[in-house]
């Protein structure tokens, strides 16, 4: 019981630590894009604002029970990812509910919000939620296919489907990371990535400018603040997944040093796609599934192709 | 009548070219004809003996469809946990991007890196249900303030509204006009006026920091007000707007 009641605790520390540094992360790289566009930007502190006032609305309207699951579903989604990836490897605290075939379950759960978000969405009844659903699902089949090639190819390399060895072996310097070890599968992984965080040129799902903010349409007030914690949980859980699938993860005898370790390569991976995003006109959803169909599947078959030889 | 109509406020004195084909509109449509009064007296019942919205705009068949319920009043916490919600509401503030009138033209530089109101925590928010300013730009003909007041019923509070220009006043150069309405806060609450014609980006800057130290004083109670006073907007508009097909209280 003890022994629960302290993973417990260890997993609070650990989701605080990766939401607060997701939120962080959020503002300023919103701030880098805003230099990037010749204005100052908001404050790196903006999302926990959004965040307070969103829940600080004093009425919230629901279109029924799967209305008020949908948030729920995605936050679970979101919490799910992170929960079973290591995100600091041999670390106790940040170790989190890693177990031998993780892989998979974190491949299942990132799906899983979106679903649920999908039957939220479609109960709330305005017509733009579930053309926003309609463009994120078909978009995201096409990004897996690349992402769910180079997973497999770097089970097939590592001959395991659990995160934490992935990792461990990995270690040993830098010329033992998957990015160059098996660089083929780490273009498909971080191409796909560029959609799963869907900035531009892969951000049509959310567009304002056509079908307001897409799936969210109609949330607002307490489900709007779980979307947007949610959205700092998973990103930073996708983040910590490419870390460790294909940066070598982040390990250190010192857990600060590890800790640090992990914001820097975040960071990188994160400051990646906001220059994607900031370089790229919005692509159509027929552009973007032809994209991911193309160049990223071909890398996707050919690395798992050379494991296999 | 509808000739005389027809010729006096859509071609002017001179009235309509030779060979125009003569429209017979609703009457219940045309201000000031008989009919519309008629209809606008019969549409006024707000409220039914059971305190619930009567929406007779709405047909029969389609009232179980929408809510009922007129809004309530909703009091704000006392003392530091209110000053901290409203220090929040304040430095987010979402902004309807709805151009209700020619000044939403003043809204669009301060994306732009010249005037930047992201750096306020103020951002474009594409739907009202997430958004919590509604700027009214400019004049609001009497089809815009139908949309306007379903815009601003869907917002959830507390909301705030931002009137700019002059026309949001007294109507400014359109006062006398037929299809425009005088006094924007006789239809929704008001928070802060932003005058001029039109009011450059730096004042509508410097309109939103006010509204802002207004909003952490705790003096933006908008969506009270209109609760409290419900019948009295609800008047209002179903007075100058004649085809309500809509419920009474957009939920």
């Amino acid at each position: 019981m003890t022994d629960i009641l302290i993973k417990a605790g260890f997993l609070f520390i650990s989701l605080m630590v990766i939401l607060n540094y997701s939120l962080v992360l959020i503002g300023t790289m919103a701030r880098i894009r805003a230099k990037v566009q010749g204005r100052i930007g908001q404050p790196f502190y903006q999302p926990y604002i959004d965040i307070i006032k969103s829940n600080a609305k004093r009425t919230t309207i629901s279109h029924g029970v799967m209305f008020y699951l949908g948030p729920v579903f995605r936050l679970a989604g979101g919490l799910g990812t992170y929960m079973f990836i290591p995100a600091i490897y041999g670390s106790v605290i940040f170790s989190n509910l890693a177990f031998s075939g993780d892989l998979l379950l974190v491949m299942y759960f990132i799906f899983f919000g979106q679903l649920g978000m999908a039957l939220g969405a479609g109960e709330s009844g305005h017509p733009h939620s579930p053309l926003g659903v309609a463009r994120g699902l078909a978009q995201m089949t096409a990004f897996e296919l690349p992402f769910a090639l180079a997973v497999i190819s770097i089970a097939a390399q590592f001959h395991t489907l659990s995160i934490t060895e992935i990792v461990a072996q990995q270690q040993g310097g830098w010329q033992h990371w998957v990015a160059f070890t098996n660089p083929l599968a780490m273009a498909a992984g971080m191409l796909a990535f560029l959609g799963m965080s869907m900035n531009n040129p892969f951000s049509v799902v959310i567009a304002p400018q056509e079908i307001p903010i897409g799936p969210p349409t109609e949330y607002q007030g307490s489900f709007l603040g779980m979307l947007q914690t949610n959205r700092a949980i998973f990103n930073g859980a996708k983040m910590v997944l490419f870390m460790n699938l294909f940066w070598g993860g982040a390990a250190h005898e010192i857990l600060l040093v590890a800790i640090l370790i992990m914001v820097l390569k975040t960071f990188l991976i994160y400051l990646y796609v906001t220059i994607v995003g900031a370089s790229f006109p919005r692509f159509r959803t027929e552009q973007s599934i032809r994209f991911f169909l193309g160049v990223p599947t071909l890398l996707g078959l050919a690395a798992v192709i050379l494991q296999m030889l | 009548m509808s000739d005389e109509l027809n010729k006096t406020s859509e071609w002017g004195e001179l009235g309509a070219p030779a060979g125009t084909p003569v429209r017979n509109p609703d009457p219940r449509t045309i201000p000031g004809s008989p009919e519309a009064d008629e209809y606008s007296v019969g549409q006024l019942r707000i409220l039914t003996k059971e305190l619930t919205l009567a929406n007779e705009g709405l047909a029969d068949e389609d009232k179980y469809l929408y809510c009922d319920q007129a809004p309530d009043v909703i009091k704000p916490f006392r003392g530091f946990w209110e000053d901290f919600l409203n220090w929040a509401r304040a430095e987010s503030l979402w902004i309807l991007g709805f151009g209700t009138g020619c000044g939403a033209i003043e809204l669009r530089p301060l994306m732009t890196s010249r005037f930047d109101m992201y750096r306020f925590g103020i951002q474009p928010r594409p739907t009202p249900r997430q958004s919590s300013v509604f700027v009214i730009g400019g004049y609001a003909s009497v089809k815009t303030v139908k949309r306007i007041v379903r815009s601003y019923e869907q917002m959830q509070g507390p909301k705030f509204v931002v009137a700019l220009g002059s026309c949001t006043i007294n109507g400014g150069m359109y006062w006398d006009s037929y299809n425009t309405i005088n006094r924007i806060d006789h239809y929704i609450p008001v928070d802060i006026y932003i005058a001029g014609c039109m009011p450059r980006p730096e004042a509508l800057l410097a309109g939103f920091k006010k509204l802002k130290e207004m909003i952490k004083d705790g003096q933006c109670e908008g969506a009270n007000r209109y609760a409290e006073h419900f019948e009295w907007y609800k008047g209002n508009q179903k007075r100058v707007i004649k085809d309500w097909n809509m419920p009474d209280y957009n939920w």
